[in-house]
């Protein structure tokens, strides 16, 4: 299928004390199945609200946004989200924080024992079999963000969502993250969009970059395609003329075309 | 509560190998972690020379002040009463008690009973007056932090009622079911229901958003949202709520009794008051502190636990 996710004409406007607020304006793009987006710009750009519109937590005010042949209507699982700040629930512990999401896919065509498998496989994908009867607040925050992408995939959506999930992560977790979600997005071949404000990240993990513009009114400014070879390892890329010049472009984007951000802000 | 459930040791299989072979950062928190945890325990195991001696002295260091406070209290009692006058001196009071717990359970008439059926008499009254108001406040709170609607129209009619002092009801009660029990009762009821109400609806109201759109993406039944999410998350603002009404309610009992009658450790002091026996009134205030500090207790302990187990 060609156009896995369409987004057609969105808007979003937000009713605000002061009046009507338009976060984002003409909005259109479509993913192809098992292409993996970043959506990246300053701060305040609309980039998470494009996301939660993706997911269904929040519905636009005009235009339409269809997945895999149907209207998005709301929330659901075969868009998982891996939330910003991992949004654990703190009373369970890793394996049945993943064990929620796998019941709720799966439990009404398999039995308890595939279930079970399914959380221990996610669990091990991401790397914590160790850690699966732990509660979130004994692991480190690299941890927590690898169990809220092992209960996102557990569920295997048709798109997986993913708010800035590294933004709160030390370069290094992050890098080793970045490396093993790569790994993993090759093995399942998921529609990925990723939220980011990394340039690096943008361009590491993704298949094409949409560049937004800045808020209020933000829309697309550019898209990026990144042909560059998968499997990819940073510490050849870093060297690689194609990688270097797909980073300028971003770079040249978010400081020279839409430099204007401390104005807006303030 | 969360820092102390932090340094605990960690449970289930997981404990065994801790630190992830291949992960390159984990270890680094864990093992600061690790040094935090020993620095915070090191005073209580530290010096091995003399642990029982050190028990000892934290013991001491403890209990000196609340013991310093008490006597103090007795002292000044002592002095005060030394002149003669109507309040009986500490020694009275002891010789008085020590008759009256002797034999605490006699039972000559419903108007002359030991003071342990006076006690127990109240304490049965709050339990199911408050047992009652905990059915119907929680699940009400429950609705009200969930549905704004509800929480629109039933927030006025609780601001107006809940500065009402819950005695104010008692001739409602008196009315409704003809008899003096039920009435304090129910007295009982209307005062523990509020905080139970207002605290269960707060927490529902506080849950934090990102746990609820984790509902909302997985598509959660409504069950399930109430079990896996709202009722762990909302349970510390409940005990809080819980302990609230439990301490009102024993404020409670004792005026209700003294206008109600029958046994009960409120009429106790007030039938004690007729007979001019003050320092039975002067116990009858120890035990009622002391009652009401276990009931706070036991709540504070029973909460420790819970959240412990779900945090």
């Amino acid at each position: 299928m060609e156009k896995f996710v369409q987004i057609e004409k969105v808007g979003q406007t937000f009713d605000t004390k002061k009046g009507k607020f338009i976060a984002l304006r003409d909005i259109d793009l479509s993913l192809k199945k098992g292409e993996f987006v970043a959506l990246i710009g300053h701060s305040g750009c609309g980039k998470s609200t494009l996301l939660n519109l993706i997911a269904g937590l929040t519905k636009p005010t005009t235009g339409a946004l269809i997945c895999d042949g149907r209207e998005i209507a709301g929330p659901g699982p075969e868009r998982a989200v891996v939330f910003q700040n991992h949004s654990l629930l703190p009373w369970l512990t890793c394996f049945e924080n993943i064990y929620l999401a796998v019941e709720r896919v799966f439990s009404g065509k398999e039995g308890k024992a595939k279930l079970k498998a399914r959380t221990q496989a996610a669990i091990e994908m991401v790397g914590l079999a160790h850690a699966a009867y732990k509660y979130p607040h004994e692991i480190s925050g690299g941890m927590k963000q690898r169990v809220g992408i092992a209960r996102a995939l557990s569920m295997e959506p048709k798109v997986l969502l993913m708010d800035e999930p590294f933004g709160a992560l030390d370069a290094l977790t992050r890098a080793k993250l970045q490396d093993e979600l790569m790994k993993i997005c090759d093995k399942t071949q998921s529609t990925v969009v990723m939220v980011t404000h990394d340039v690096d990240e943008a361009v590491l993990l993704s298949d094409r970059i949409v560049m937004m513009t800045n808020g209020p009114a933000a829309t697309i400014g550019e898209i990026l395609d990144v042909n560059l070879p998968r499997p990819r390892d940073r510490l050849v890329l870093a060297h690689d003329p194609a990688y270097i010049d797909c980073r300028a472009r971003v770079l040249e984007f978010l400081y020279e075309k839409q430099a204007h951000v401390e104005k807006m802000a303030a | 509560m969360n820092t102390l459930t932090l340094t605990q040791d960690f449970p289930g299989p997981g404990a065994v190998d801790r630190k992830p072979p291949a992960a390159l950062a984990e270890p680094v928190t864990d093992s600061i972690k690790d040094k935090t945890m020993q620095k915070s325990s090191a005073p209580a195991v530290g010096e091995t020379a003399t642990p029982f001696a050190e028990t000892l002295r934290n013991l001491f260091r403890s209990a000196l002040p609340p013991v310093l406070g008490l006597f103090l209290l007795i002292g000044i009692w002592h002095v005060a009463t030394q002149s003669g006058g109507a309040i009986p001196s500490p020694g009275t009071v002891w010789d008085a008690a020590v008759v009256l717990f002797s034999d605490p359970f006699y039972n000559n008439g419903p108007n002359d009973q030991g003071i342990g059926w006076n006690v127990l008499s109240s304490l049965q009254r709050v339990g199911i007056g408050f047992g009652i108001a905990a059915l119907v406040g929680i699940p009400l709170g429950f609705m009200i932090g969930r549905f704004k609607f509800l929480s629109d129209m039933l927030n006025p009619i609780i601001s107006l009622l809940r500065p009402v002092s819950p005695l104010a009801w008692l001739p409602i009660g008196l009315l409704v079911f003809k008899k003096a029990d039920p009435a304090a009762t129910w007295t009982i009821f209307i005062c523990s229901i509020w905080p139970m109400i207002i605290n269960t609806a707060v927490g529902v109201q506080r849950v934090p958003q990102d746990y609820l759109n984790v509902a909302r993406v997985l598509a959660l039944s409504e069950w399930k949202v109430i079990t896996k999410i709202l009722f762990p998350a909302v349970l510390p603002y409940m005990l809080t709520g819980i302990r609230l009404s439990i301490g009102t309610a024993w404020l409670v009992i004792v005026a209700a009794e003294m206008l109600t009658g029958g046994v009960g450790i409120g009429f106790w002091v007030w039938d004690e008051w007729n007979n001019l026996k003050v320092e039975h009134i002067i116990i009858a205030i120890f035990i009622i502190g002391i009652v009401g500090l276990i009931l706070e207790q036991a709540l504070i302990l029973l909460a420790r636990k819970l959240t412990k187990e779900a945090a």
